[in-house]
């Protein structure tokens, strides 16, 4: 009885893991594709076809300038909004999760509702609020405000779930051994928030460079690198688009895996288990 | 007089405090969304800012002028202000503006702006006109909601219990693929279901392409420009916010009563089904609410990998609003995809709802 539910379990046990398998390959098989296409010497203006193996697109990665140029927006627009996004998204967890006031609970379903308003509608409607007026014109300005405004949730909604379990009561210590408001903000909360502000502003960052649909409504003629390569995919797929895709890749990955080994190095270092 | 007054401040107590700060807050708001939905003429909307100037600089002094409980009282409020009045401005007032839209007419094709005239008839023209697309946007975003969840929990599983020490790495899997564009994703399965790719030439080999027509997967040997395509991109594009959600809410089962449940005879399966997946609930909720609602209205996959008959409503808005610049129905049309999606997530949070939506 036993050994066949051994047996039993130890083929789920097998099917399972070959099962997950095969949803990695799934995650990854566009991942290899566009990787193995920056490598194409494409026949004709669309790099959707293998031809033959090239390091050509590699020796110039900037080599397509309206994309080098798009790229380029696109990192600034994400910046600036990153960082106004961070510091609203902040104050609202911080004020949320510290202290306990009337209001809150009407105000955490206010935070969600953008989360559950699709896309297409937040660009749209906020289109119709850029067409109704004259003081901004659609462009890197509109694209800024747009991007803020999806990501102030995110920001606020991860810190929230990061500083939960902190310990507020540290902050009235510290205050009662004397040190000022601002110190206590500067030595002991922010210290602690900071890693879940970091992991937000990452977030933000990151889905303000990938956002396509809210862009699309509020760009005017500005081309951030979705849109440039929306638009320029009617007449051409450019195989400079993977090698700027998988140095990307490349680079995000190589940060992460930098700062999750320096911050288990540090977290060992200091005795602590997280 | 002045010594009065900070007295005053010094001496409010608490829930004074407290219905000023909140009171003062929402009528920030307030102001802002007005002046954002254009509820008031132009000069109004100045005299607006300039209320808006004297609540913020008052709440500041009070701070400053008041005692540290005041401060405390006021403090949650005064970190929640600027954040609100970007989302007051940027999100609740499109809102209205969109309303408005939606129930406008331009005179002309040439207007900008369209004059707000109670005209019903844009909604109309939505469901009759683009009622098909209305269809298509809910069937495949349903569909590859279904398909996140039968691909992605058991990727979820996988890495909450066997992951093990990899945990964080596999996690990390999941995730890096996102770390590129959606558009060249989304275009790099264009080039793997074209008709000479790989996926065709796999099928071609086993001979699957009979069975796959019969039941309506393949059209006519292809699979780029179909229904299936479609779908096949958004269940890909929106994986991840599926197994995340879940791994979430497996993690934090007690493993022990799983255990527990065998030591008391119960089937692995049977333990599966009264304890694991109960307590997954919350997880496969939030990736259901993650996946179905950017599904329902993107339009990037129906452009890249499907054909004119398989449009969805993210593509027929973008179209009027952005090529015909027909504002009016558009906005009809985003509106009733806004409303039908909060409906269904109404619905749908009843039977499965859980408070932790974040």
């Amino acid at each position: 009885m036993s050994a066949t539910r051994n047996v039993r379990s130890r083929v789920g046990r097998a099917a399972l893991a070959v099962y997950a398998f095969g949803g990695f390959i799934f995650l990854f098989a566009p991942i290899a594709f566009i990787v193995a296409f920056s490598f194409n010497k494409p026949k004709g203006k669309f790099n959707i076809i293998w031809q033959e193996f090239t390091l050509d697109n590699w020796r110039n990665p900037l080599a397509d300038e309206a994309l080098t140029e798009a790229l380029w927006m696109s990192l600034r627009i994400a910046a600036l909004s990153t960082g106004i996004s961070t510091i609203l998204g902040s104050m609202i967890a911080i004020s949320l999760s510290r202290y306990s006031f009337r209001g809150s609970s009407a105000y955490n379903f206010l935070l969600v509702l953008p989360l559950t308003t699709p896309e297409i509608v937040l660009g749209s409607s906020l289109a119709t609020l850029f067409l109704g007026q004259s003081i901004v014109e659609f462009g890197f300005t509109t694209i800024v405000i747009a991007h803020v405004m999806f990501q102030v949730s995110f920001v606020a909604l991860t810190i929230r779930a990061r500083i939960r379990g902190y310990d507020w009561t540290l902050e009235q210590a510290a205050q009662d051994l004397g040190a000022s408001p601002f110190m206590t903000f500067r030595k002991v909360t922010l210290p602690l928030i900071l890693p879940g502000i970091m992991a937000a502003a990452l977030l933000a960052f990151a889905l303000s460079i990938d956002d396509f649909i809210i862009t699309f409504f509020n760009a005017g003629s500005t081309m951030t690198f979705p849109l440039q390569i929306f638009g320029a995919s009617r007449v051409s797929i450019s195989p400079q688009i993977n090698v700027l895709a998988t140095s990307i890749l490349l680079l995000t990955v190589g940060i992460l895996a930098v700062g999750t080994f320096t911050g288990a190095r540090r977290r060992a270092r200091h005795g602590l288990d997280g | 007089m002045a010594a009065a007054v900070v007295e005053r401040i010094r001496s409010t107590d608490r829930s004074t405090g407290e219905k000023w700060g909140l009171g003062l807050l929402v009528l920030v708001g307030v102001c802002l969304l007005a002046i954002g939905a254009g509820w008031v003429p132009g000069g109004l909307s100045f005299l607006l800012l300039v209320v808006i100037g004297i609540v913020l600089v008052g709440l500041i002094s009070a701070a400053v002028l008041g005692g540290p409980d005041l401060r405390r009282t006021l403090a949650p409020y005064g970190l929640l202000k600027p954040g609100s009045m970007w989302l007051a401005l940027f999100y609740l007032a499109p809102l209205w503006t969109l309303l408005r839209n939606s129930l406008s007419a331009k005179e002309s094709r040439f207007d900008v702006q369209a004059t707000f005239s109670w005209e019903f008839s844009n909604y109309g023209t939505a469901f009759t006109d683009f009622g098909p697309q209305f269809t298509r946007a809910f069937l495949y975003a349903g569909i590859a909601t279904a398909l996140t969840i039968m691909i992605g929990y058991p990727v979820a599983y996988f890495i909450a219990f066997r992951g093990g020490r990899w945990r964080n790495i596999l996690l990390g899997l999941v995730v890096v693929p996102f770390f590129t564009s959606y558009l060249i994703r989304t275009i790099a399965w264009s080039s793997i279901l074209a008709d000479s790719g790989p996926a065709v030439k796999i099928i071609e080999t086993l001979r699957f392409n009979g069975i796959l027509e019969a039941i309506g997967i393949m059209d006519d040997g292809r699979l780029i420009n179909t229904a299936t395509a479609v779908i096949f991109g958004l269940t890909y594009n929106f994986l991840p916010f599926m197994i995340l959600p879940i791994y979430v809410s497996l993690e934090k089962i007690d493993t022990r009563l799983v255990d527990a449940a065998q030591d008391l005879y119960s089937s692995a399966s049977r333990a599966f089904r009264k304890i694991v997946l109960p307590l997954s609930v919350p997880g496969v909720f939030a990736g259901t609410l993650l996946t179905f609602i950017p599904a329902a209205g993107d339009f990037v996959n129906a452009q890249f990998l499907g054909n004119p008959n398989t449009t969805m409503i993210g593509n027929s808005i973008q179209d009027q609003f952005l090529r015909q610049n027909n504002y009016p129905v558009a906005s009809a049309m985003a509106f009733v995809l806004m409303a039908i999606i909060t409906v269904l997530v109404l619905i749908y949070s009843k039977f499965f709802g859980t408070e932790d939506l974040a």
